[in-house]
């Protein structure tokens, strides 16, 4: 295939020197008025440390929050999604109870901003939900082997509990969403779609599962890749509820080092790299979607 | 319950009316339709032609009046609903090909989860319908890469792998480019020739003659004139008749 090679015009360099200046005065105001010297020494020993007793570098507070931050987003990816599905079709019933129900759900925390509702929900969560889930009595009575892969997928044992509150405020919060976006998609759907799985028999949630979802998801592939890098970035917020996740991580270490510039470039970037990563998958998905499709 | 004298009768419709909110869709309707009939119903746009169909697959509720369909009344939706669809093939002007599956598995659906057929028995099945419509080596392909004609045969193919009592056919060539629509009706003749139950809403009076037992004249709501096709080409009575007649048959 031949790519067109881009013709610049006059405005074109001008936009593009108005963006050189703009970055060069903004690097001259850094340089003169702010009075810091930059260390980066710091960081690396923060990423991995050398283990004396294994003899081998393993991973450090900023890789491991890292890791938690990974962890946190995908389970609450995939809770939400569940959760967002189930709220997005109840929105479209034609039945009162549940369109009320979902309509409720997702008003009222599309409307109250993530802060309050982390502050407010992790407690009530952490107090009333998790102990219902038995997460502690689990891990007492697990097996070594069965303990070590749920560490995979979960993080330490000792923070076991205090992750899963953290995933649930998160993942109640990114539902709301989430519904909005499939309801969208499903209402996209042709009516016509659902008068040719009515004619050939298909029950109510046969049509919900075999022609309309399918179609629904397909469509909704962009604006749930947006959700799902959002989702990342406000994982962030739970750090305010103490969850030991990337940006925990980089206050305490920002704090006792004094080295806050350092450390929120270095963080700034990993999250980035997470979310931009994030992106180029969901592009190849849509890619992959769009073969098909007029 | 009918008795056995009337199982001739697949669909009897008695005194249907139905509204759109304020607007009085169909008027007064009776309607019967015998094992075997092929009727096709013609009128001008917005004489209810199609609500009357969609009415007898539960597309569309009725608000008084009966409609029997091979002795169950119909009424509002119930769980019988989707199986009694299962019964009725319907085919639409605009194809509704489900466009994320193959042509296969657009014709394996129904037969696979409402009627619990293995995907190989299936398979068999859709085959066959694709090589009746003419176009079995399209069964791997997605509806967007058929043209117009072959999308809508494959819609008749997926509603025959239901095997339905009763056709019906909702304007299926209106959307269809004048070179694909014959494609499409000689489909519809030969299965015509099978002895299916199919009532047709089009305006290809070409096929009604060949066709039709019945031909059915519908405006602002009501069935204005009902007859075989010979009386009701050659020499209707009625003046709205014999005006949309000479209209649609003029060029």
């Amino acid at each position: 295939m031949f790519t067109r090679i881009p013709r610049l015009t006059l405005i074109d360099y001008m936009i593009f020197a108005a963006v050189i200046a703009a970055v060069a005065y903004v690097g001259y105001r850094v340089e003169t008025v702010l009075i810091y010297t930059w260390d980066w020494s710091v960081i690396p020993n923060y990423l991995f440390r050398w283990d004396e007793g294994r003899g081998s570098f393993v991973p450090n507070l900023l890789i491991k929050g890292l890791a938690t931050t990974i962890r946190i987003a995908i389970w609450t990816m995939i809770v939400a999604s569940i959760i967002g599905t189930i709220l997005g079709i109840a929105r479209t019933s034609t039945r009162l109870f549940p369109r009320l129900v979902s309509w409720a759900y997702v008003e009222f925390i599309r409307n109250i901003p993530p802060v309050p509702f982390l502050f407010l929900f992790y407690f009530f969560i952490a107090s009333q939900i998790i102990p219902l889930l038995g997460i502690d009595e689990a891990i007492q009575s697990a097996s070594p082997e069965t303990l070590a892969v749920a560490e995979f997928f979960f993080g330490p044992a000792n923070l076991m509990t205090n992750f899963a509150a953290g995933m649930i405020s998160l993942s109640m919060m990114s539902a709301a969403y989430i519904a909005e976006i499939i309801r969208a998609g499903i209402q996209a759907v042709p009516k016509g779609q659902r008068e040719a799985g009515q004619s050939i028999g298909l029950s109510h949630i046969q049509l919900m599962r075999y022609i309309v979802l399918p179609q629904a998801i397909a469509r909704v592939v962009p604006p749930l890749a947006g959700q799902f890098i959002t989702l990342i970035k406000d994982s962030s917020l739970v750090a305010l509820i103490s969850i030991q996740e990337l940006s925990f991580m980089a206050m305490e270490i920002a704090i006792s080092e004094q080295r806050f510039f350092e450390v929120w470039i270095v963080t700034g970037g990993m999250y980035f790299i997470v979310c931009y990563a994030c992106a180029l998958m969901f592009a190849q998905l849509e890619r992959r979607i769009g073969v098909h499709r007029r | 319950m009918i008795d056995s004298a009337d199982q001739e009768t697949v669909i009897v419709m008695t005194g249907v009316n139905k509204w759109f909110d304020d607007f009085h869709v169909l008027k007064d309707i009776d309607f019967n339709v015998r094992r075997g009939e092929r009727v096709v119903v013609c009128g001008p746009s917005g004489s209810g032609k199609s609500t009357l169909i969609r009415c007898i697959n539960r597309l569309e509720d009725h608000q008084q009046g009966s409609i029997v369909f091979n002795g169950v009344e119909l009424g509002a939706e119930t769980k019988q609903t989707a199986s009694l669809r299962a019964e009725v093939g319907m085919v639409f002007q605009q194809f509704n090909l489900f466009p994320h599956l193959t042509i296969l598995e657009n014709c394996t659906l129904g037969p696979m989860k409402v009627r619990g057929a293995s995907r190989a028995e299936a398979n068999q099945l859709a085959m066959e319908y694709l090589e009746k419509v003419h176009i079995p080596e399209q069964g791997e392909k997605f509806p967007s890469q058929l043209s117009g004609g072959q999308q809508q045969r494959a819609a008749i193919a997926r509603s025959l792998c239901m095997r339905p009592e009763v056709m019906l056919f909702d304007e299926p060539t209106s959307s269809l480019d004048p070179e694909m629509i014959k494609e499409v009706l000689d489909v519809m003749i030969e299965l015509a020739e099978t002895g299916m139950t199919m009532i047709c809403v089009t305006h290809e009076m070409g096929f009604a003659r060949t066709v039709a037992d019945k031909m059915i004249f519908m405006d602002e709501g009501r069935i204005i004139e009902e007859g075989p096709p010979e009386e009701f080409f050659a020499n209707t009575k009625n003046e709205r008749t014999k005006l949309f007649l000479g209209q649609i048959l003029s060029h």
